[in-house]
């Protein structure tokens, strides 16, 4: 066995990862230490992702990948793992739309880049984005939607965040199959992403990160 | 029909000329007027040249239409999904009322809702059925439906996978009939073949069927009724059937998207295998679908070898050797494949730029046309790709304006056909109209 755990984890090494990590708890190793390894190899995956050297499937499978790491972890932790976060986000693809392949890919791509992300589903309701904006006080939202219909869905759902009261501390984001910048126009929010790295982009501009 | 040459020894070519030949051919039906049938042979012929990659006497247009007419009549896509005489007067309604176009499409895409709800349908959620009744399309439920262990099960026996498995989990109807002994069991004196029928859970079943059944005998007369009519107006219909590629099969409704991913890496042996199988089943069915329907397309819409989904490489492992092998079974049956690529296929165009020239159609949803144009332009019919957002949001100039350009990028030299990126449900129908315009003023060759 050769490397260590973040280089194996961005290299898609899945029998490696486990193994190591394996060895690491049977050693004795801080289960804290080894989540943050593993966090590192996440970055690296979320950067070939946004450089293009990574698609989807390379997603999915390590996001499967860290799932499997985490479950072998967790038994051993004894504190409660509270890594300080860039900012918070909410995001959730709007209602009466049910896809949500590229609110996934935007949820993986903010979380590995230090966000703090809530994701609220698909096919939600204006209202739980104006509650999930006031509980968690995230000075973002991101809206996603594939088909034509979201382009009201989203329209309504900004003019709820007006409604109450606290459009001007929010900016709004919208991704999604049929979102473009006319879209943006149209529903009134502050930006369009034509991608996750362009939603990434644009959280840490709002948030003023470097 | 060519009585020199029997069809199993035509190159595809002559088969092509032959299907195109006979959909060209007066179609034998009593038109409203000698007016209507001369506008109708003259809208077949104007999509015919455009599909052959010549030069028609203008840019044919494809409205870029799905459930628009149950909203342009007032209605909305629950209730036409469930009451098909709302379904036939908003349709008939903008048929009468829209004005002139190349072609209808007619509401063949709407399904019946009772019929889906006789067996229990879980695949989709459709207005007022899981999702609001406002929403104005019909939506697939991503899910796991057929589990990374089942690979072997599909591959051996497809029939009895499908009816012992996957229906089940996408059709509640379906469940008790994995109680059917296979009918490869009956074989001998018929003594005990018929008792699983007996059953009162598999007799509840078969009577869900069958209710299925009368709905969609109901909404097929709705739906023939009103196509008709727009035929006998001399609006051709310009879609033969409907395929898929065999990744977005498994992807979209048997592994969903997670499943297929992990399945590159972690069984890509078995993914290509099943791939094969529903490669044949997908010949077999769609070509028998289309029967004798007399238009020679099908479309193919496509989804999870976009742009972005994955590498161009993981493009040309999984996704295109497949997907190949089904469009040139088309092709070699004389049909030309109208291939809907949904989002973007920038990265696509040199590997799908190897299929024979004038064997297919691409109709692009947001790749750029000017790169289509320069890469596949002299090999196949374009069509596209006026952004939905733009339809929806626009002013009619603002359309016309955006089709103008289109048209010069595109329209050089024949084969390219104007229409959307993809299709939209509302909006003002002027932004339509404003297509056909731009057409008849930018398109005339």
């Amino acid at each position: 066995m050769s490397g260590d755990l973040p280089t194996l984890l961005a290299d898609l090494k899945d029998k490696e990862v486990l193994e190591l990590v394996k060895k690491k708890l049977d050693s004795g190793e801080d289960p804290m230490k080894i989540l943050e390894e593993s966090r590192k190899g996440m970055e690296v995956v979320g950067q070939r992702f946004a450089s293009s050297e990574y698609f989807l499937p390379e997603l999915v499978f390590s996001g499967e990948l860290l799932k499997q790491v985490t479950d072998m972890v967790k038994p051993h932790l004894t504190e409660t793992a509270e890594t300080k976060k860039l900012g918070k986000v909410v995001i959730g693809t709007v209602a009466g739309d049910i896809h949500d392949i590229g609110l996934n890919i935007v949820d993986f791509m903010l979380d590995v880049n230090g966000f703090a992300v809530t994701n609220l589903g698909v096919d939600v309701p204006k209202e739980k984005f104006v509650q999930a904006l006031n509980d968690t006080g995230a000075p973002i939202l991101g809206l996603s939607g594939f088909l034509t219909p979201a382009f009201d869905a989203m329209k309504e759902t900004v003019a709820a965040v007006e409604a109450a009261g606290v459009r001007d501390k929010i900016k709004i984001m919208i991704g999604g199959g049929q979102m473009n910048d006319e879209v943006k126009k149209y529903v009134k929010a502050d930006a369009y992403g034509k991608n996750a790295m362009e939603a990434v982009a644009l959280a840490k501009e709002w948030t003023g990160v470097k | 029909m060519n009585v020199e040459k029997k069809w199993s020894e035509m190159t595809w070519e002559e088969k092509r000329r032959e299907k195109f030949n006979k959909w060209l051919t007066v179609p034998d039906i009593k038109f409203v007027s000698p007016e209507a049938e001369k506008l109708y042979m003259e809208r077949v012929t104007r999509f015919a040249r455009a599909f052959l990659l010549e030069k028609p006497d203008r840019v044919p247009c494809i409205l870029p239409v799905s459930n628009f007419a149950a909203y342009y009549g007032s209605s909305d896509l629950r209730t036409v999904m469930y009451d098909y005489d709302e379904l036939k007067r908003t349709w008939r309604k903008f048929l009468h009322e829209f004005g002139d176009s190349d072609m209808f499409f007619g509401p063949g895409m709407v399904p019946s809702g009772k019929m889906l709800e006789a067996v229990d349908y879980k695949l989709y959620k459709w207005p007022g059925h899981g999702i609001s009744g406002d929403t104005t399309s019909y939506q697939c439920v991503e899910g796991e439906y057929m589990k990374a262990n089942e690979y072997d099960a599909l591959i051996k026996d497809p029939s009895n996978f499908w009816l012992r498995t996957y229906l089940p989990r996408v059709f509640g109807a379906f469940e008790a009939l994995r109680n059917i002994p296979p009918f490869t069991t009956i074989e001998e004196i018929a003594i005990m073949s018929f008792v699983a029928y007996g059953r009162p859970d598999v007799r509840a079943a078969l009577e869900a069927l069958l209710e299925a059944g009368k709905e969609s005998v109901k909404w097929m007369m709705a739906v023939m009724e009103v196509s008709q009519e727009a035929t006998r107006m001399g609006f051709p219909a310009i879609m033969g059937g409907l395929s898929k590629a065999p990744f977005d099969t498994l992807g979209d409704t048997l592994r969903g998207t997670q499943g297929v991913m992990m399945d590159m890496f972690q069984r890509p042996e078995k993914l290509h295998q099943a791939m094969e199988k529903i490669a044949s089943l997908t010949i077999d069915s769609t070509l028998a679908s289309i029967g004798d329907s007399g238009v020679p397309l099908i479309m193919m819409p496509l989804h999870k070898g976009a742009d972005g989904f994955m590498s161009t490489k993981q493009y040309e492992t999984f996704y295109w050797p497949t997907f190949k092998k089904v469009i040139m079974a088309f092709v070699n049956e004389g049909i030309m494949p109208v291939l809907f690529a949904e989002g973007s296929y920038n990265t696509r165009l040199d590997i799908i730029s190897e299929l024979p020239r004038g064997s297919v159609t691409w109709w692009f949803d947001q790749t750029d046309m000017a790169k289509a144009k320069k890469i596949l332009g002299d090999k196949a019919c374009l069509v596209g790709n006026v952004p939905t957002s733009l339809l929806m949001t626009g002013t009619p100039q603002e359309v016309k304006e955006h089709c103008r350009n289109l048209i010069e990028i595109c329209a050089p030299g024949g084969g390219y056909i104007l229409s959307g990126g993809a299709n939209i449900d509302k909006g003002d129908p002027d932004n339509l109209r404003a297509m056909m315009e731009a057409v008849k003023e930018y398109g005339v060759y």
